[in-house]
């Protein structure tokens, strides 16, 4: 049999031989009636689907995190009483419960199969709670992969499992310790089955064709990132596919601690996060502390502007998760994009992005900057954290020294000012003498600079942050902050690429905060090269033409990268 | 009858966590709650499978009614669900 292709979903390798999971789901004949008796029956379809929402929601409460909350959507399907409404009519009308299921679902599923996307590929999930409805009413429980090793026969170590499409019911409750892989017919990249496995850290390979013939014990050897499915591959292929891969977790895994360079300088490593719910992901990945912490969450789709006690209670639980860490916490940045309902509504903007946003609608509204600094003050002094506070959106010396003297009549000691507009970065000195830090934001540096929005798929290429210029500008807010002693940190997206953040420490750049699964790449990057290393790859990025040439350029002078697979 | 008009703000639009939330809000209150798509036909609100069929995404505006005791409560819980970001 060749190797098959797919659509890789999650990636990594994995090997073993295939568990097919064959079940054809039960249809009920149309024209199927019930005895007579409709009250019964409508007993009996309400009790079966009931049984299926109760059967599902315990599943979800063993597992927890996305899985439960996957579950706990397809028991509110067997619990919807629109649903009911429609299997009771039809019971009425002469059908057995079976039938009525099976024919109530099938009005739903038409719909969000037209609908096509996210909503088609919901579709898969409310057939799962149909045929689960209809397995109950016929007394045949539909079978699942088996949670151990054991029943099966064969060498010991986990399996493939391969299936035409899988149910989160299934899938929610295997480990990788079981289970090497996923592969499945059908599915696509927002399928639960993608979303499951990536939570699991298991391999899978979805929308393969051919994958429903495969024969049960065929070794399997999956590519998730690649996307391919090698059945009955040679051992030498197998041991290399799993060497390289496992070469490759075991080299980001070895590499723990806070964030230096291969010859001991350090570079803290932060966290971004929009929320209390993001801590706990950040603390996995080994964040020393929080280099943008966004506070938009608090104040976006309400009515009434949140209070100090309410924003308090909100930042203590992020300080109090690093006691003796750093938090920076980035002030409010609302806009005519993200309107805020407790403020009049903003005059349209043609141009949100050149807009009144960020520290201007902040001074324009100062009661809601106050009441945030307060906040913020208040947590600061009930936790152990080193609380600092940003400014998003400063053009100006003048915008920083404002924010900087509401920050000290806070009581806040350390205020700074994100780097995002060409203007601020050119001028750098002189936001230096007012602000205590800075950090680059590289997005909206690049969105100002190129002036490319954001928002315009077709501009990607404009948003590069290779981009040479976005590189000048890093390192013209470096050095004015170096002028006058104060630290320069980069938030952006930027710093979350292992090459690129390697770079950016060869410009100079103090601490990286990066989305917290980026985390351990860059400090494994960082400690394969000697700060010296980083310079020369700096310099060789920063005289190319091109994103693309200063992406190569860099790499060139960054030899670890590719040891470690990055 | 009492009524919300709001913009949905979340990324996924009315669908996912979203979606499951609203719905068991409104599936809490004793009043009948519906849910529609800018002009378009009202669907009850405590159904997930109405309201995912609804295909509401980000930026669409959803017009959500209530009649009874405790409507404006119920529908400005609702409202804030359906335009959290």
């Amino acid at each position: 049999m060749n190797e098959l292709t797919g659509t890789g979903v999650s990636p990594g390798v994995g090997f073993g031989p295939a568990f097919v999971l064959n079940w054809e789901p039960p249809v009920p004949e149309p024209g199927a009636g019930h005895g007579g008796d409709a009250e019964a029956e409508r007993a009996r379809a309400e009790r079966a689907l009931a049984d299926v929402a109760a059967d599902l929601e315990a599943r979800g409460a063993r597992v927890g995190g996305e899985a439960r909350e996957i579950l706990n959507a397809q028991a509110l399907m067997a619990r919807d009483p629109g649903l009911a409404t429609g299997v009771a009519g039809l019971i009425d009308a002469g059908a057995s419960a079976a039938r009525a299921v099976y024919e109530a679902f099938g009005a739903y599923r038409a719909m969000l199969a037209g609908a096509g996307g996210y909503l088609g590929a919901r579709v898969a999930d409310l057939d799962d709670v149909r045929d689960r409805a209809i397995a109950v009413l016929d007394g045949r429980p539909p079978p699942g992969p088996p949670a151990s090793r054991d029943a099966l026969d064969g060498p010991p170590g986990p399996y493939v499992l391969v299936a035409r499409d899988l149910a989160p019911a299934d899938t929610a409750a295997l480990s990788p310790d079981v289970v090497a892989a996923f592969v499945t017919e059908e599915g696509g990249p927002t399928s639960h089955t993608a979303i499951l496995a990536r939570a699991l850290g298991v391999p899978a390979v979805v929308a393969c064709p051919g994958a429903a013939s495969i024969a049960a014990g065929t070794p399997l050897l999956v590519d998730g990132a690649a996307g391919t499915v090698r059945p009955a591959p040679p051992d030498a292929d197998v041991a290399a596919a799993l060497g390289i891969a496992a070469g490759r977790e075991a080299a980001l895994a070895a590499v723990t601690g806070p964030g230096a360079t291969a010859d001991g300088h350090p570079v803290p490593l932060l966290a971004n996060i929009g929320g209390p719910d993001d801590v706990e992901a950040a603390l996995a990945h080994g964040a020393e502390g929080v280099g943008l912490f966004r506070t938009e969450f608090l104040f976006l789709g309400r009515s009434a502007a949140p209070g100090e006690r309410e924003q308090e209670e909100a930042y203590l639980a992020v300080l109090d998760a690093f006691p003796g860490g750093r938090v920076i916490v980035r002030a409010l940045d609302a806009g005519a994009d993200k309107p805020l309902a407790f403020l009049p509504p903003p005059r349209p903007e043609p141009n949100p992005a050149l807009g009144e946003r960020g520290l201007r609608l902040l001074r324009a509204h100062p009661g809601i900057l106050e009441t945030q600094l307060r906040a913020l003050a208040r947590a600061a002094a009930r936790s152990r954290a080193d609380l600092q506070v940003m400014a998003p959106m400063v053009a100006t010396a003048e915008e920083a020294a404002w924010f900087a003297a509401a920050c000290r009549e806070a009581g806040l000691p350390s205020a700074g000012v994100m780097i995002e507009v060409p203007s601020a970065a050119v001028r750098a000195a002189d936001l230096a003498a007012e602000a205590d830090f800075f950090s680059v934001g590289t997005n909206d540096l690049a969105q100002y600079t190129l002036a490319a929005d954001r928002q315009v798929g077709a501009l990607t290429g404009l948003q590069d942050p290779w981009q040479p210029v976005l590189l000048d500008l890093v390192g013209l807010a470096v050095a004015g902050a170096a002028e006058r002693g104060r630290p320069c940190g980069v938030c952006g997206e930027a710093a979350g690429d292992p090459a690129l953040a390697c770079v950016l420490v060869g410009i100079g750049v103090t601490s990286l905060s990066m989305a917290a699964p980026a985390l351990p790449a860059v400090r494994a990057a960082l400690a394969r090269h000697s700060r010296e290393e980083c310079v020369l790859a700096a310099a060789a990025a920063v005289t190319a033409g091109s994103p693309y040439e200063a992406r190569a350029a860099a790499r060139a002078n960054l030899p670890g990268l590719a040891e470690l697979g990055l | 009858m009492t009524q919300r008009q709001v913009t949905v703000e979340a990324e996924v639009g009315l669908h996912a966590r979203p979606a499951a939330t609203f719905v068991q809000t409104a599936a809490k209150a004793p009043l009948d709650i519906t849910i529609a798509k800018g002009s378009g036909k009202p669907v009850n609100a405590k159904s997930i499978l109405s309201v995912l069929s609804l295909d509401v995404r980000k930026g669409d505006i959803v017009v959500i009614a209530a009649e009874g005791d405790g409507a404006d409560e119920i529908l400005d819980r609702l409202a804030e669900i359906a335009s959290a970001p």
